[in-house]
């Protein structure tokens, strides 16, 4: 077994290590010993991909000396690769981004715990990510929602306490849900790895045997994950919690816990139950349906908003649902177009919630994007990166979202006329209503307004923020032109897993 | 007409770009009423204010505007009672369908329980086929497992731990917890005396025959937190904070989970690798035996002792 295939391990091994070493440093050095540990992890997560990529296959990697079907494993393709490397660069920038929002908004008693959840944040994506086992997805499933609801309510406002423990109830019932499914599905077929129990679940349906819990097990863990990623109408706790949280936690959460919880949707579709099973049980159709509605009310919902950070946080349910759509539509085609609209939307969303909080600030702090006329020049970069964010989320040319949207698109191409009538529709009518708020927001941040004057506030901002901005637009631009190979690497991996 | 309405609109946008109204405004006006004043709150308002400004203008709440806020919330039971019970009919309907508890048919009893009843054992020479497989055959999912109850007491402690922000909320935190404890209550005292020690000695027993006997460091842990809050509650803070403080919980938890992480992390490189670990797994019986599983068992006791204790402080006081 060559080196590099130990990769995953420790990449989940490292955040756990740093976790712990966080909470007994002070403050200050365990925010730099986080900043480090999650540079060296986009090295190693790069490091793997462009391995896997020579190596052109996918590995199995078993954590006890039995290996399967006794023991946990780990596997890793070049999808897994690439969301992986997407996750960690991603809160790479974010922790940047927001480096000087932390410090302010948190209390310096609290800083190496919030370093602390960002760390076990960071190996619950990953274990997420490179999990080949069922229960191993629920334990890190765990850790991930505790995790979030500590950034949420870490700069403990009354409003974002409120919001933590609205985020919590829905997202525990999301996680009894997903674990419900797991239990029906382990009692049917006795497995918990990925490759055994697809094999066990074609045999069942082979024989025709246990059809409808079987199905409906796939169903709970469907409709676990949409609770917990906010697809439409389980989405009330997200704009709170999106809103009130520090910049950085923001994105992150908009950006990688909602979309970590899909990729192991994706992996349980593809490599545990099978596209098949998915499709003859019929979750497909209810995803169908949720992603629709709420790509449209969540876009509705989001014209309606006039708080800036709240009408991004209901731009994300409406993207969360072109993800389900993606997944929903069964075929690898669309899997691969719901990860790459995973990339894109992360990259977009991440970088719109950091530089709203600084044209926010600029602002005098008002958050209603009707006080943000003139913020474009006030604050340059971060209107840039706004307008950048907007444009890729309404899916413009040569920025990332206008290639998922056309992925997505081709892969519905495949579908009955009218189901591929019905998405196309939608389709358009969101691009409209996107359009409609982002291009509103876009051009208040370029107007005059009477309160501020339209100059610079600072000649530079704050180098970390400065280098994350940049870094995502680079991201973005990139997502946009060199879609086609990474569409081909996605596609590739789907090959390899399935 | 239709010429009127357009100028209408161009003149509506322009007077947009120039005065900054809103277009939308005027169609929006009503169903929203999304108020400034909600925006423009005091960010330090208490979590119950939030919650009223939320149902104010909450998603359902806006969308049930003119009804009565009574009204509202029979609506909303209603609704609540209707998905619990389509909820409860549609497992109910799944567990007719389902395989019988325990036949001899079914998948689960396949090949796995055997592999694990024949194997344990020789493996890893765990007399307790539990704690064997759930700390080496799936030492990882355990291994998060323990994480999860890490995360956990550290949101706890984020949320509830006085930053000392204000001195006097630090300063008042201590009259108050010695208010309400009891004051020198002698049948709790006398019985916290005699069980104490017994209750820890148990936990201690229960967590080093983990691979022995049922138990291990989970039981065991919860066995020596608990003690340790019957010992807190019985005599106070001035007596357990000689030994139980900030720096001790730090200090405990964090070198267990970084044992735990490392030899685990050890076990699975090596296992993966094929190479040969060194680590044996001795007489069976004995009680250092196993290999790794006594000293991970301490390790997850000490983590979850420490959990629980450290919950209990916060939620009473708000420090150690």
């Amino acid at each position: 077994m060559a080196l590099w295939m130990n990769i995953p391990l420790v990449l989940i091994l490292m955040c756990l290590l740093s976790s712990a070493i966080c909470s007994i440093l002070p403050g200050k050095a365990a925010r730099i010993w986080m900043l480090s540990a999650i540079s060296v992890q986009v090295a190693l997560s790069l490091t793997l991909l462009l391995s896997l990529i020579s190596y052109g296959g996918s590995f199995v990697y078993k954590l006890s000396e039995v290996g399967a079907p006794y023991g946990n494993e780990l596997s890793a393709s070049v999808l897994e690769a690439m969301v992986g490397l997407t996750f960690t660069s991603i809160m790479l920038l974010s922790v940047l981004g927001g480096w000087r929002k932390i410090k302010a908004d948190v209390h310096p008693r609290r800083m190496s715990l919030y370093c602390v959840m960002v760390m076990l944040l960071l190996a619950a994506l990953n274990a997420l990510t490179y999990t080949n086992d069922l229960f191993t997805g629920y334990v890190f499933i765990e850790i991930a929602t505790i995790s979030a609801c500590a950034l949420i309510l870490v700069n403990n406002k009354g409003r974002s306490l409120f919001a933590a423990t609205r985020y919590m109830l829905m997202n525990l019932l999301g996680s009894g849900l997903f674990l419900l499914g797991l239990i029906l599905l382990y009692c049917l077929t006795g497995q918990l790895l990925f490759p055994q129990l697809k094999q066990a679940v074609a045999q069942l349906r082979g024989e025709n045997l246990y059809i409808v819990p079987l199905y409906l097990s796939l169903l709970l863990m469907a409709l676990g994950i949409g609770i917990k990623s906010a697809l439409y109408p389980f989405h009330t706790w997200l704009p709170n919690a999106y809103a009130n949280a520090t910049p950085a936690s923001s994105a992150m959460l908009s950006s990688l816990i909602s979309k970590a919880y899909i990729v192991l949707l994706i992996k349980i579709v593809f490599k545990a139950a099978g596209p098949d099973a998915f499709l003859a049980g019929g979750v497909d159709d209810v995803l169908f349906v949720f992603s629709l509605i709420g790509i449209i009310m969540g876009s509705v919902d989001a014209l309606r908003e006039h708080n800036l950070r709240r009408m991004i946080s209901y731009s994300s349910v409406a993207q969360i649902g072109y993800i389900f759509l993606g997944v929903s539509l069964g075929s690898k085609a669309g899997a691969a177009a719901a990860v790459f609209h995973i990339m894109a939307h992360s990259a977009a969303k991440a970088m719109l919630f950091l530089c709203s909080d600084r044209l926010v600030e600029v602002s005098g702090g008002s958050e209603a994007y009707r006080d943000l006329r003139g913020s474009g020049f006030r604050a340059p970069l971060a209107g840039l990166a706004f307008m950048v964010g907007a444009f890729s989320i309404v899916g413009v040319p040569f920025l990332g979202g206008f290639s998922s949207k056309l992925y997505l698109a081709t892969a519905s191409l495949s579908l009955t006329t009218w189901k591929m009538l019905t998405l196309l529709l939608v389709l358009a009518a969101s691009t409209l209503l996107n359009v409609m708020y982002f291009l509103r927001t876009v051009l208040t941040l370029y107007r005059k307004g009477e309160r501020f004057p339209l100059t610079p506030v600072d000649k530079r901002p704050h180098p970390t923020f400065a280098i994350s901005m940049a870094a995502f637009i680079a991201l973005n631009l990139l997502l946009g032109v060199a879609a086609y190979p990474i569409m081909t690497l996605i596609t590739q991996g789907f090959q390899m897993i399935s | 007409m239709k010429k009127s309405n357009g100028r209408d609109s161009l003149e509506r946008f322009r007077k947009w770009l120039d005065e900054g109204s809103d277009p939308l405004d005027m169609e929006m006006e009503d169903a929203l009423s999304e108020p400034e004043e909600i925006c423009s709150r005091d960010a330090e308002e208490p979590a119950w204010a939030a919650s009223d400004a939320q149902f104010e203008h909450g998603t359902l709440g806006n969308r049930l505007k003119g009804m009565s806020r009574r009204a509202y919330y029979v609506y909303y039971s209603f609704l609540a009672v209707l998905v619990c019970a389509g909820l409860i009919s549609v497992l109910l309907y799944a567990t007719l369908h389902m395989p019988k508890f325990g036949g001899a048919d079914t998948l689960v009893d396949s090949d796995l329980t055997a592999f694990y009843v024949e194997n344990t054992l020789k493996d890893t020479g765990a007399q307790n086929v539990v704690t064997g497989i759930i700390l080496n055959y799936r030492g990882f999912d355990t291994l998060g497992e323990s994480h999860v109850l890490f995360s956990a007491v550290c949101t706890v402690l984020l949320m509830l731990r006085l930053t000392g922000n204000d001195e006097r909320e630090l300063l008042q935190a201590e009259p108050d917890d010695r208010h309400f404890e009891p004051k020198n209550d002698v049948i709790l005292q006398t019985t916290a005396r005699i069980v104490t020690p017994s209750i820890l000695l148990f936990g201690i027993y229960v967590i080093l025959n983990g691979h022995l006997s049922p138990g291990g460091g989970f039981s065991g842990g919860a066995i020596i937190g608990a003690g340790l809050i019957l010992y807190l509650s019985a005599f106070g803070y001035r007596k357990t904070e000689r030994f139980m403080n900030a720096t001790v919980f730090k200090a405990v938890s964090a070198s267990a989970l970084m044992f735990y992480t490392l030899s685990k992390g050890y076990h699975f490189i090596t296992a993966c690798n094929d190479i040969p670990s060194g680590i044996g797994t001795g007489t069976p019986g004995n009680i250092l035996s196993g290999g790794l599983l006594l000293p991970l068992n301490i390790a997850v006791g000490c983590v979850v002792a420490m959990t629980m204790y450290a919950m209990y402080t916060m939620f009473r006081k708000g420090d150690f």
